[in-house]
């Protein structure tokens, strides 16, 4: 199978949005490619949520364009492999963890209500890639944070996605956990492309190839760095920054070009 | 003690009583784990009382109350159901409305009716002594509804307990699952109804499946559990109920009320024993 690293998988044109009155997107245009690994920083209420379900159709923008796979996201989404941020109160919920990765093979409409060997035989692949085979008969509350962790992005990855696409993948998961965790997704960045959102910038800047800032506009050229720009242009990061402490290593330095960077 | 067992089969309404308390237990067993695992508990109280409109309705137009509760529990779960969907955590507020509107439109509708209203009380506190053969076949319908609906749909309605943004995502049809959960959930209740009385229904349809989730971790075992449990109570309460004259319905939930509290009890004992081995073989 051919695939083009360049190849747009999902287009924000002009987009204008808001969910629940304070997170609200202004503007927003952003491209994911193929090859792509992008983290998108941003504080909270800076519409890291709204354009998260903008992009799995889940709220429909105001104004502007969105497509997944160059469809409309309602249809676009079946590629796209969704790891939701961590709920607390998940953890009480009666369910194994075969069970929540099967959710991953769960088929649009009436059409299959059960699970034939093929399912099974990607559920089983997903669970091993993410090394938690042998957890599948754990009921979730018997999982660490890290774990639970790679359940979902299991999960994500039993729907044999395209596109994979997480909220916050490490809030609430210890260190070490959180560096594992980053290696298994760049690993899986060889055939997917990975958009992540986050408000915590020391976790991502030092794993995603490219870095973003959302906070209602979203500011993105496809660099490493942290530009003077994102931090100049989108007010309510800079703080977030600050209270990080974050190495001087991801802010780009005055003398140097995006070519000898790279 | 099996001689007073074989006596009270003997009477009809014991019988029907205790078929009663059976099937009314599948259903609450199904549909009660359904209701707390959504977290909905709110929406089944609401459905019970909203019905009591219903009961109003009915009987000052001289119809079956059955029919009433049944038609006003259908309409408010599916109201109840769309507010929900649509406006999430904050729709308790307009669930709490539709509750008092409809209790409120059934004591006017009642006293407007003409008559001796003496088994009215029934629909508040219950007359499982009072179940009719027609009501049976009712029951008997609502419990295969429920065992069918959850059979077909097991996997869709696990998932969408647990997460409903991602079977979203999925495409799987969220809207009309859940209404249909919503609309089997008002059936049951009305069922549940004649047995417990709308103000105690949702004990009946969560104490079981809460006591079950104690110690199963597994959504099917849970309704399994929820529902043998739910025949215990409703049994022994009937029987102690016979025996010292009480009325039934509190019986049954106060029986189960006090399961509960002593399966809490052990379990955190248990519990208390366990942590210790826990910690060492986490060191070790």
């Amino acid at each position: 199978m051919e695939v083009n690293p360049q190849e747009p998988v999902i287009t924000l044109e002009h987009v204008w949005a808001s969910y629940e009155a304070d997170s609200v997107l202004e503007d927003v245009n952003f491209t994911l490619y193929r090859g792509d690994f992008v983290g998108l920083i941003g504080p909270n209420g800076g519409g890291k949520t709204t354009l998260i379900k903008v992009i799995l159709g889940l709220v429909k923008p105001r104004k502007g364009r969105v497509s997944v796979m160059g469809q409309p996201p309602e249809v676009g989404r079946r590629v796209i492999g969704y790891v939701p941020q961590l709920q607390i109160y998940d953890k009480d919920f009666p369910i194994r963890v075969w069970d929540v990765v099967s959710m991953g093979r769960l088929k649009p409409g009436f059409s299959r209500l059960r699970m034939n060997d093929q399912d099974k035989l990607k559920v089983e692949d997903a669970l091993r890639q993410m090394d938690i085979l042998d957890l599948r008969k754990r009921t979730i509350n018997e999982l660490s944070g890290g774990q639970r962790q790679r359940m979902y992005i299991a999960r994500a990855l039993a729907v044999e996605p395209q596109i994979l696409l997480l909220d916050e993948p490490t809030a609430s998961v210890d260190p070490q956990a959180t560096s594992h965790i980053y290696q298994l997704l760049r690993e899986l960045n060889t055939h997917v492309a990975i958009l992540l959102i986050s408000h915590d910038v020391m976790a991502i800047s030092s794993y995603v190839k490219t870095i973003g800032c959302v906070n209602r506009r979203l500011i993105y050229h496809g660099a490493k760095e942290i530009t003077s720009e994102i931090l100049g242009s989108v007010y309510g990061c800079p703080v977030d920054l600050i209270a990080h402490g974050v190495p001087h290593r991801v802010l780009a330095e005055h003398d140097q070009t995006p070519e000898e960077r790279q | 003690m099996i001689q007073f067992l074989t006596s009270l089969w003997s009477y009809t309404f014991m019988r029907n009583a205790l078929w009663a308390g059976i099937l009314v237990s599948i259903a609450c067993g199904i549909i009660g784990t359904l209701v707390v695992l959504n977290r909905i508990v709110f929406i089944s109280g609401g459905i019970a009382h909203a019905a009591y409109g219903g009961v109003g309705i009915a009987y000052y137009l001289g119809m079956d109350p059955v029919l009433g509760a049944v038609g006003f529990s259908l309409l408010s779960s599916l109201a109840m159901g769309l507010v929900h969907r649509k406006e999430g955590q904050r729709a308790d507020t307009i669930i709490g409305v539709m509750w008092a509107i409809g209790m409120a439109i059934g004591i006017i509708f009642l006293s407007l009716s003409p008559g001796y209203k003496a088994d009215l009380m029934s629909y508040l506190f219950g007359s499982i002594l009072a179940v009719s053969t027609m009501d049976l076949w009712l029951m008997a319908g609502i419990a295969l509804l429920s065992l069918a609906f959850t059979l077909l749909f097991y996997r869709q309605l696990l998932a969408l307990s647990f997460d409903q943004t991602f079977v979203t995502v999925r495409n799987v049809p969220v809207g009309p699952l859940y209404l249909s959960m919503i609309t089997l959930i008002g059936l049951t209740v009305v069922i549940a109804m004649r047995v417990v009385g709308l103000i105690m229904v949702i004990a009946l349809l969560t104490i079981p499946p809460a006591i079950a989730n104690l110690y199963l971790k597994d959504m099917r075992a849970i309704m399994a559990l929820s529902a043998v449990l739910s025949v215990l109570f409703c049994t022994l309460g009937l029987i102690i109920s016979y025996v010292l004259n009480l009325p039934s319905g509190a019986v049954i939930i106060l029986v189960a009320g006090l399961a509960y509290v002593l399966a809490a009890l052990i379990r955190s004992l248990l519990l208390r024993r366990q942590i210790p081995e826990e910690g060492i073989s986490v060191i070790g």
